[in-house]
C-alpha cells in the first residue's frame, strides 16, 4: 500500500518524439484511477514508466515517498495486468499464480495458502490445474489478475485489462474489478481507451492527449465540467453536441435559434474574456421534446424546429438524430476526437446532433418535432484553444 | 486440404493417396536396397535380387570386427555432440539477443552470419588444411568442431531466432514485474517456451556436423579422427579383389540409426502450438 507521486515525469524517445510531457500526478493510497485517452496519447507510456518498463527521461517518480525512477520493476514491489494477460503458457493456472511467491522464495505452505485464496476470490479453485490454453478469456483475465494480487503488492497497473474480452463479458468484469480493488484497497492505475470504464470505475480519471494531460478530476466532475474541448468531447456517451455559435449582447446565436444566456452562464463567459465567435456545446440529456417543457422552463431554454432523422427508442428514453445544414464547429480538437472514433470517414454534411428525449415525446421518424434544450446546461468553448469558457471550480 | 481444393471428392482423395505412396516409394526404395545389400553374404552380393536369398550378419560382424569403423563411429558421435552443444548454446544467446535486443551492429552480425552460411565451404579446404596443419589442429577432435561449429552456428541463429520472436515479448515484461531478474525471465519463462526450437535447432546442426564429408575427409588423416562418412571410403574387401559394398551397405545402415533415433527422441518435444494461450486468441 502507497501513494504514487508523478513529479514532472517526462518521456523523450531517442528520435526526438516526446511521448509523455510533464505529467503531474499524485495518486493516493487506495486510489483507482484512470488514464484515459485515445492511442496514442501516453497513456500506456506513463503505465510502462511507473511499472519500470520504460525509463523516465525527466522527473521523479515515487512510490510510497521513495523516489524509483532508477529502481528495476521486480525492486517496485507494484503488480501489472497486460491487455494480453501475458500468462505463461507452459504454467498450470497454480503455478502461474504461485510464480511471483516463488521469485520471492516464499515459503512453500504460504504460498499454497496465497494462491488459494487469490483463487477463492476470483472464483478460480476448480481451474487450478488447467493450463491457459485450456481457459476461456474471461477466466484467463481472473487468472492475470490472480497473479497480481497474491503478493499483496503496493499498487497494482492495469493496461487495458478488459478490452480483449466481448461486450457483455467487459460488463460483468468491469464490476468485479471495481469491487475487488475496493475488497482489496490497494492503489491501482488503469489504463483504457474507453471513457465508459473510465467513467464507471475510477475515483479519479486522468484524460490525456498527446502526452499532455487535459484534465484530472472524480468523473462526474469531468462530465460536468470539462475544462476544454477535449475533454468534453471525450467523455460521455453519446457525445456532447458541438455547433458554432455567436455571442452576441448575452444572447447565443447558431443554427439552434437565439437564445438568452442565463446569469450564470453570463458571469462565467464574462469572466473568461470570450471571444465573439464560440463553440457551444449540449449534452443529448439536455434536450427535450418542447412539449413536454413545463412553460416557464420553455421560455427561458432555446428552441427549434427540424425533421427528426432517425430516432432509436431505448424503452426507458428516445435517441432523436437530426442533420441540421451549416458549418460544423472546427477545432484541432474535435478532428482528432472524429479521427479516433472513426467518424471522420463516416460521411455526411452539416452538423449532426444526437438528442435524448424522455419515452413519453411524440417524435416520429421523417416528421419535424420541436425541440428545447436547456440554457443553463449550455458550455461554451473557445475555437482557438479549445478552453471552456463556462468552466468553474464547483 | 480440403480448404485449399475445394471438397474432399473420393476422387481426390484417391489421387492424392497414389500420388503420396508414390513418392513415399521413391525415396525409400535405395534405403530398402541398401539394408538389403548388408544383410547379404559375399558370394550373393551381386545375384539382383531385391531379397536376398539367404540372410547373413557377415557383413555387420566384419565392420565391427576391426576398429576402423568402431573408432570412426566414436569420433562421429562426439565430434557431432560437442559442436551441437557448442554451436546450440551459443546460438541460443545470440538468436536471443537478434531477436530481442537493439545493438549496434545487430544488422552486421546478421548480415555476416548470413554469409557464413552461404558460403562455398570447399573454397575453405585448403586453408584451413594450411592453418590446422600449422597450428597443430590438423587430425584432432577440435580440428574437426570449430569449422563445424563455424558453419552450424548461422543455422543455429536463423532458426533459433524465428522461434524467439514467436515469443511473446510481454511474458518477459510479466516475469520482470513478477519480480524476475532477466536471467530469471530467461531461465523461467523464456527458455522453457523456446525449447522446441532449441531441439529442432539441435537435430539441425547434428545431421549436418553427422553427414559431413567434405570437412572430414581434408582435414583428418588416421583413425584418431576420422569420422564415419571418411572411414566408409577407405573401406576395402579383405582381399584386392573383394568388393567391400556389403561392408559399405552395413556401416551406412549403421550410420543411419543415430539419427533415426535423435529424430524419434526429440520428435515428441517439438510440438507446436506450445506458446497457445499465452496471450489472447
Amino acid at each position: 500500500m502507497a501513494e504514487i507521486v508523478l513529479d514532472k515525469v517526462t518521456k523523450r524517445y531517442p528520435d526526438g518524439a516526446l511521448a509523455v510531457q510533464e505529467v503531474n500526478l499524485e495518486i493516493a493510497d487506495g486510489e483507482f484511477i484512470i488514464l484515459v485517452g485515445p492511442s496514442g496519447c501516453g497513456k500506456s507510456t506513463t503505465l510502462n514508466m511507473i511499472a519500470g518498463l520504460e525509463d523516465i527521461t525527466d522527473g521523479e517518480l515515487r512510490i510510497g515517498g521513495q523516489r524509483v525512477n532508477e529502481k528495476a520493476p521486480k525492486d517496485r514491489d507494484i503488480a501489472m495486468v497486460f491487455q494480453s494477460y501475458a500468462l505463461y503458457p507452459h504454467m498450470t493456472v497454480k503455478e502461474n499464480m504461485a510464480f511471483p511467491l516463488r521469485l520471492a522464495k516464499v515459503d512453500n505452505a504460504t504460498v499454497e495458502k496465497k494462491v488459494k485464496e487469490a483463487a477463492e476470490i476470483l472464483d478460480l479453485t476448480q481451474h487450478l490445474d488447467r493450463k491457459p490454453s485450456n481457459l476461456s478469456g474471461g477466466q484467463r483475465q481472473r487468472v492475470a489478475m490472480g497473479r497480481a494480487i497474491v503478493r499483496n503488492p503496493k499498487a497494482f497497473l492495469m493496461d487495458e485489462p478488459l478490452s480483449n474480452l466481448d461486450a457483455k463479458l467487459r460488463v460483468q468484469m468491469r464490476t468485479s474489478v471495481s469491487r475487488l480493488q475496493k475488497q482489496l484497497g490497494t492503489t491501482t492505475v488503469y489504463v483504457t481507451h474507453d471513457q465508459t470504464e473510465a467513467m464507471t470505475l475510477g475515483d479519479r480519471v486522468v484524460v490525456m492527449r498527446g502526452g499532455v494531460v487535459q484534465q484530472i478530476g472524480a468523473p462526474q466532475f469531468l462530465y460536468d465540467q470539462p475544462a476544454n474541448l477535449f475533454v468534453a468531447g471525450f467523455i460521455g456517451s453519446p457525445a456532447m453536441n458541438f455547433v458554432p455559435a455567436t455571442l452576441e449582447n448575452g444572447s447565443l446565436r447558431s443554427i439552434l435559434g437565439d437564445v438568452t444566456l442565463t446569469d450564470r452562464v453570463r458571469q462565467l463567459v464574462e469572466g473568461a474574456d470570450a471571444p465573439r465567435e464560440v463553440i457551444m456545446g449540449i449534452r443529448p440529456e439536455h434536450f427535450e421534446d418542447a412539449a413536454l417543457v413545463e412553460a416557464a422552463a420553455l421560455s427561458s431554454g432555446g428552441k427549434f424546429t427540424h425533421q427528426v432523422d432517425v430516432l432509436e427508442s431505448m424503452g426507458s428514453d428516445k435517441y432523436a438524430y437530426f442533420n441540421l445544414t451549416g458549418e460544423q464547429a472546427a477545432s484541432a480538437e474535435l478532428q482528432e476526437l472524429a479521427a479516433d472514433a472513426g467518424s471522420d470517414d463516416v460521411p455526411g454534411d452539416g452538423i449532426s446532433l444526437v438528442t435524448r428525449l424522455s419515452s413519453a415525446s411524440g417524435a416520429v421518424e421523417g416528421a419535424s418535432s420541436e425541440i428545447w434544450f436547456d440554457a443553463d446546461k449550455v458550455q461554451l468553448f473557445d475555437p482557438s484553444n479549445g478552453r471552456n469558457l463556462t468552466y468553474t471550480e464547483r | 486440404m480440403a480448404g485449399i481444393g475445394g471438397a474432399e471428392t473420393p476422387a481426390k482423395k484417391w489421387g492424392w493417396g497414389v500420388l503420396n505412396t508414390v513418392v513415399v516409394i521413391y525415396a525409400l526404395i535405395p534405403v530398402l536396397w541398401i539394408v538389403s545389400l548388408s544383410f547379404k553374404s559375399s558370394k550373393t552380393l551381386s545375384d539382383g535380387n531385391f531379397i536376398p536369398r539367404e540372410w547373413s550378419l557377415e557383413n555387420y560382424q566384419n565392420i565391427f570386427s576391426t576398429s576402423e569403423f568402431t573408432r570412426a563411429l566414436i569420433n562421429s558421435i562426439g565430434i557431432a555432440v560437442i559442436a551441437t552443444a557448442i554451436a546450440v548454446v551459443f546460438g541460443t544467446m545470440a538468436a536471443y539477443a537478434i531477436a530481442r535486443l537493439e545493438f549496434p551492429g545487430k544488422n552486421l552480425l546478421v548480415g555476416v552470419s548470413l554469409l557464413i552460411a552461404m558460403f562455398p565451404q570447399v573454397s575453405l579446404v585448403s586453408p584451413l588444411f594450411e592453418i590446422e596443419r600449422s597450428l597443430g589442429l590438423f587430425d584432432t577432435w577440435p580440428g574437426l568442431i570449430l569449422p563445424y561449429i563455424t558453419f552450424a552456428l548461422p543455422l543455429a541463429i536463423y532458426t533459433l531466432s524465428a522461434f524467439f520472436r514467436e515469443i511473446p515479448w510481454e511474458l518477459e515484461k510479466a516475469a520482470k514485474m513478477d519480480g524476475a531478474t532477466p536471467g530469471q525471465a530467461f531461465r523461467r519463462v523464456i527458455a522453457p517456451l523456446a525449447a522446441p526450437g532449441v531441439f529442432t535447432t539441435a537435430i539441425l546442426v547434428f545431421i549436418f556436423c553427422w553427414n559431413d564429408f567434405l570437412f572430414a575427409i581434408s582435414l583428418t588423416s588416421t583413425e584418431q579422427s576420422r569420422t564415419v562418412p571418411v572411414a566408409l571410403s577407405f573401406f576395402t574387401g579383405s582381399s584386392q579383389f573383394e568388393d567391400p559394398a556389403g561392408s559399405i551397405a552395413a556401416a551406412a545402415v549403421v550410420i543411419t540409426i543415430p539419427i533415426i533415433l535423435f529424430v524419434l527422441f526429440f520428435q515428441r518435444r517439438i510440438v507446436a502450438g506450445l506458446t497457445s494461450g499465452a496471450v489472447k486468441g
